[in-house]
């Protein structure tokens, strides 16, 4: 059947812990999402067979939906009345992910472009591996032995340029002879995209040690990068090689109507699908016990980025390391012992699955996922920028002054919409918390949407987008994101009281204004499922977009809190001392009315 | 009844542990199914291969790669000894020589004519694996996994530091409450497991690795004190690899918690007798949980029943121990399971139940912050 003309689909998620399955069906008004169920991965001992886990979150939807989607251990193709399914699809990252070592030649230049395509393509970057990473030989070769990673992906030298030193990298890896992480009986897969004229003395180092493939040189010039190839081998490889070893795969794999795909391989699929879609310049952050992922689109450019210890619950306690106590402390409106802090924070790593009862708990642990999310948005930064090394000749004026180029791609004004997922944010008890913690993290500028994924099924529509996006965007408008308004951020400082920006909304048949003095922020409601007329007119010296001083009218669309005003600075112009900043965060929490009093 | 979200920590008296062991990569196994086995004994054994080091023989000569396999005196696979000449080359007539030796003895792992580098191996490192119970072999498994059947008593612990050790139960705190102080060890500890109550602070901690216990099981440890003793704030929590000298185990969270009367109990009935105990803890997908495991003698294996992983249900007057604050530690019974969500304190709706606690209060918690003990 051509996906385009399916009515029921069915497609789960198998995570590292639950299994999601959402069933999704066609009526009048087009596709909209019919129900979800979940149920624990059966990856690990003693099921060691994804496919219960499917079967099982499947047998939850049956349950909620009337329909009838499973007989004799198998989903039941195509729909029929009540029965079945049209397309079935997946997406998992139980296990752990896919797991890739990166070997390149300079830090900054084919390794990081190496990485780049492996984050791209939804792995995990266990290390990366340079000549210039300050490592001893012996100690690269010991690094790859311990990793145990699913695959390696080798990058360096440009076509035509350096040969020798990629060839004795490879040969570290030879030398480690690395086992796959999922079972000794199979070769490690190897993955070579490097300078063309390399390939026969790779195949002499590798051939025998790995399952070697070569695909084209990731970065064949210094101003170019060419990712796709790389990105479809290590989804490719992740499908035949990595999956068959994992438990019940070679079961799960027949049943899908599409190449299974790494998880955030599908959530950067469907956030690309929007951007491209709506020409706009997104980010989102998936924010989960372990990890942080965050993706970007910006002028069609994609990028993503995975920060493997910074997490709600197994890495929390890694979070509060590195960002420090002060850092934490400053989000919260009363004091709180470092001790009591501290050992909370190291309680929740050990029993993970527990929730915070206090309304101080919740305040304490919401402190965090905002420092774990400014760090991963940080860290993101630094790897979504234009390619490095690459040297940029500049007008007469300043000809004496080459620049090493590289700079971030991200710029928050000109960021369109800002997306949430994960628990600490999509089960906020009030969604002004949600929206609180990313205009806090993010710190955006100018006019920007925000939303929360509802119930992450954004995995789900990124490996439905691969053969219907018209489908997947569809449901992800209207059942998976939750609009919870926009923020209005202009960009500048002043001091505290001065006047920063006056905004007016006309829609749903009213107008509303508000002056906003520096170190404000203040809410006009606009609700979901309305559109309205922005008028965003700053004060001089703040900018909102058009130049400093100057208004903005746009439309904007309604959402759980409407028009969000951040008048508190680009920076965030925090007070000098804890008490006067504790008195701020109270300031700005009753402005959008986030906790009870 | 419910699902208990957090599953609870077993403590048993008797119970019949099958305890896999694993070598890190296939070797040999020294044991066949029907053997009895000790704690210490080992059951197989294996060479991890010894770590590689790069030699830039093209640099060290001043030659080109490609002239570097005429220069070499070993060839790939050969032997050498640290301070054997490697390669060698002749100048002028044979007046000059020039040579390269092996900083390290092992084996010659390739010689490159593309990069002029020459890989040695150096010298395997032995692994033996031991029982770390007293058992029957039920199951070998290819050249690397030997399955072992102990009748015990086993207690798991919520969160350890370091590896596995053995000794004889001591215990040295007169309750579960009590803390374990720094002038309770002393040099007869040494090789002991040894038991506290409620906590042990960085000084009684750092006494018990300087007597040289075995093990210490506490109830709970501060964070501080276990960052101290680390060198480095501890971030993730996957353990079992820190070489402290002592094995850490607490049994209930950090901060001042007393052990769970049956915990102390448990391990109080059994003094004196010899118990195997692993730090080693991951909390992620496939949870390991330290363990005490105190092992009978195989010839009880027939009496006992293999107890099944069992799922964690909550039902009234099931004992429990509340993992949160604000009853963090506080042990009690389930006195009503809610069907429907109720909200609490922060606005959440969860599902929840109400407990009784050991000193007569009645309270609502979230059910994913209990813990059931398991009986």
């Amino acid at each position: 059947m051509d996906p385009k003309d399916a009515q029921i689909i069915l497609a789960t998620d198998c995570g590292s812990t639950t299994t999601k399955a959402i069933l999704i069906e066609r009526r009048g008004d087009g596709y909209r999402l019919v129900c979800r169920g979940e149920a624990p991965t059966t990856v690990e001992a003693p099921f060691e067979d994804v496919t219960i886990g499917v079967l099982n979150a499947v047998a939850e939807v049956e349950e909620l939906s009337g329909r009838k989607l499973v007989a004799d251990g198998s989903i039941i193709r195509p729909a029929r009345g009540d029965v079945g399914t049209d397309l079935y699809l997946s997406t998992s990252s139980a296990g752990g992910g896919l797991q890739i070592m990166v070997v390149g030649l300079v830090r900054r230049m084919t390794a990081e472009s190496a990485e780049r395509a492996a984050l791209g393509a939804g792995a995990i970057v266990m290390d990366t591996l340079a000549l210039d990473d300050g490592r001893r030989p012996h100690e690269r070769i010991e690094r790859l032995r311990q990793l145990r990673p699913d695959m390696v992906l080798i990058s360096g030298g440009v076509d035509g340029g350096e040969r020798r030193r990629v060839v004795e990298m490879a040969e570290l890896v030879a030398a480690a002879n690395p086992e796959a992480r999922l079972g000794a009986k199979y070769q490690l897969p190897a993955i070579y995209a490097g300078n063309v004229d390399n390939r026969e003395a790779i195949r002499e180092t590798l051939g025998s040690a790995t399952a070697l493939s070569i695909v084209d040189n990731l970065r064949p010039a210094p101003e170019r990068e060419n990712l796709g190839p790389t990105r479809s081998e290590i989804q490719e490889l992740f499908l035949h090689h990595v999956m068959a070893q994992a438990p019940g795969y070679s079961k799960l794999v027949p049943w899908t109507d599409a190449d299974i795909m790494p998880t955030p391989a599908a959530v950067g699929n469907i956030i690309q699908t929007i951007a491209a879609a709506e020409s706009l310049n997104v980010v989102g952050v998936d924010i989960g016990g372990a990890t942080t992922d965050v993706f970007s689109v910006f002028d069609g450019q994609f990028n993503r980025t995975v920060s493997a210890n910074l997490g709600m619950s197994y890495s929390i306690s890694n979070v509060f390391a590195e960002t420090g106590l002060d850092n934490l402390q400053r989000w919260l409106a009363d004091p709180v012992d470092a001790e009591e802090f501290s050992q909370s924070v190291r309680n929740k790593m050990i029993r993970p699955t527990t929730i915070p009862q206090r309304l101080l708990g919740l305040k304490m642990e919401q402190a965090v996922a905002r420092e774990a999310l400014r760090l991963a948005f940080e860290q993101h930064k630094l790897l979504a920028t234009g390619l490095k090394g690459v040297q940029k000749h500049r007008d007469i004026a300043d000809a004496f002054s080459q620049e090493v180029t590289g700079e971030t791609l991200i710029d928050m004004m000109s960021l369109d919409l800002l997306v949430g997922s994960g628990g600490v944010l999509s089960h906020t008890p009030r969604r002004a918390q949600a929206a609180l913690m990313l205009i806090d993290a993010f710190l955006p500028e100018g006019v920007t949407r925000l939303a929360v994924d509802s119930i992450f099924m954004m995995p789900q529509l990124g490996v439905l987008a691969q053969v219907h996006p018209e489908a997947a965007r569809e449901v992800f408008q209207r059942d998976c994101l939750i609009p919870l308004g926009v923020c209005v951020a202009p960009r500048g400082a002043d001091r505290e009281g001065a006047p920063c920006v006056r905004v007016t909304v006309e829609g749903a048949g009213q107008t509303q204004s508000a002056e906003v003095r520096c170190g404000e922020m203040k809410v006009l409601p606009l609700v979901t499922g309305t559109e309205g007329t922005l008028v965003v007119e700053p004060a001089r010296g703040f900018d909102v977009g058009q130049g400093r001083g100057r208004s903005l009218t746009t439309t904007v669309l309604g959402g759980v809190l409407g028009v969000v005003v951040d008048a508190r600075g680009r920076p965030l112009q925090w007070a000098k001392t804890p008490e006067a900043r504790r008195e701020q965060v109270k300031r700005w929490a009753e402005a959008l009315d986030a906790y009870p009093s | 009844m419910g699902h208990a979200y957090t599953p609870g920590l077993r403590v048993t008296e008797r119970t019949v542990l099958h305890k896999v062991r694993r070598l890190p990569i296939p070797g040999k196994v020294h044991v066949q199914p029907g053997d009895i086995v000790t704690a210490a004994q080992v059951v197989a054994s294996t060479e991890l291969p010894g770590s590689v080091t790069t030699l830039n023989v093209a640099r060290e000569m001043n030659c080109q790669p490609d002239e570097v396999p005429g220069l070499m005196t070993k060839a790939e696979g050969d032997r050498v000894t640290a301070g054997e000449v490697l390669a060698e080359s002749k100048a002028l007539w044979g007046l000059f020589h020039s040579f390269v030796r092996s900083p390290l003895s092992g084996t010659i792992e390739s010689i490159s004519e593309v990069t002029g580098q020459v890989l040695l191996r150096g010298e395997p490192t032995p692994v033996n694996l031991e029982a770390f119970v007293d058992g029957r072999v039920i199951e070998i498994r290819g050249q690397e996994t030997v399955v072992i059947a102990c009748s015990c008593a086993y207690l798991q612990g919520i969160f350890g530091l370091g590896g596995e050790a053995y000794g004889p139960v001591r215990v040295l705190c007169s309750s579960p409450e009590a803390a374990l102080a720094a002038e309770m060890l002393d040099e007869s500890c040494a090789g002991q497991v040894v038991v506290g109550g409620a906590y042990a602070d960085i000084g009684a901690l750092r006494r018990a690795i300087e007597v040289k216990a075995a093990a210490v099981v506490v109830g709970g440890l501060s964070d501080s004190a276990v960052d101290e003793l680390l060198g480095y704030h501890l971030g993730v929590a996957v353990t079992g690899h820190e070489a402290l000298g002592t094995t850490l185990i607490m049994t209930e969270g950090f901060g001042r918690i007393p052990m769970a009367e049956r915990s102390y109990r448990l391990l109080a009935a059994h003094e004196g007798q010899q118990a195997s105990v692993s730090g080693a803890t991951q909390i992620r997908a496939g949870v390991i949980r330290p363990e005490i495991v105190i092992s009978r003698p195989p010839t009880e294996l027939e009496d006992t029943a293999v107890e099944a992983a069992k799922e964690g249900m909550l039902e009234l007057g099931c004992p429990i121990r509340l993992i949160r604050e604000p009853y963090f530690g506080l042990l009690g019974e389930v006195v009503a399971l809610p069907e429907e969500p109720q909200p609490i304190e922060t606005e959440a709706l969860v599902r929840v139940l109400v407990a009784k606690l050991a000193d007569g209060r009645e309270v609502t918690v979230p059910r994913a912050n209990v813990e059931l003990i398991e009986q």
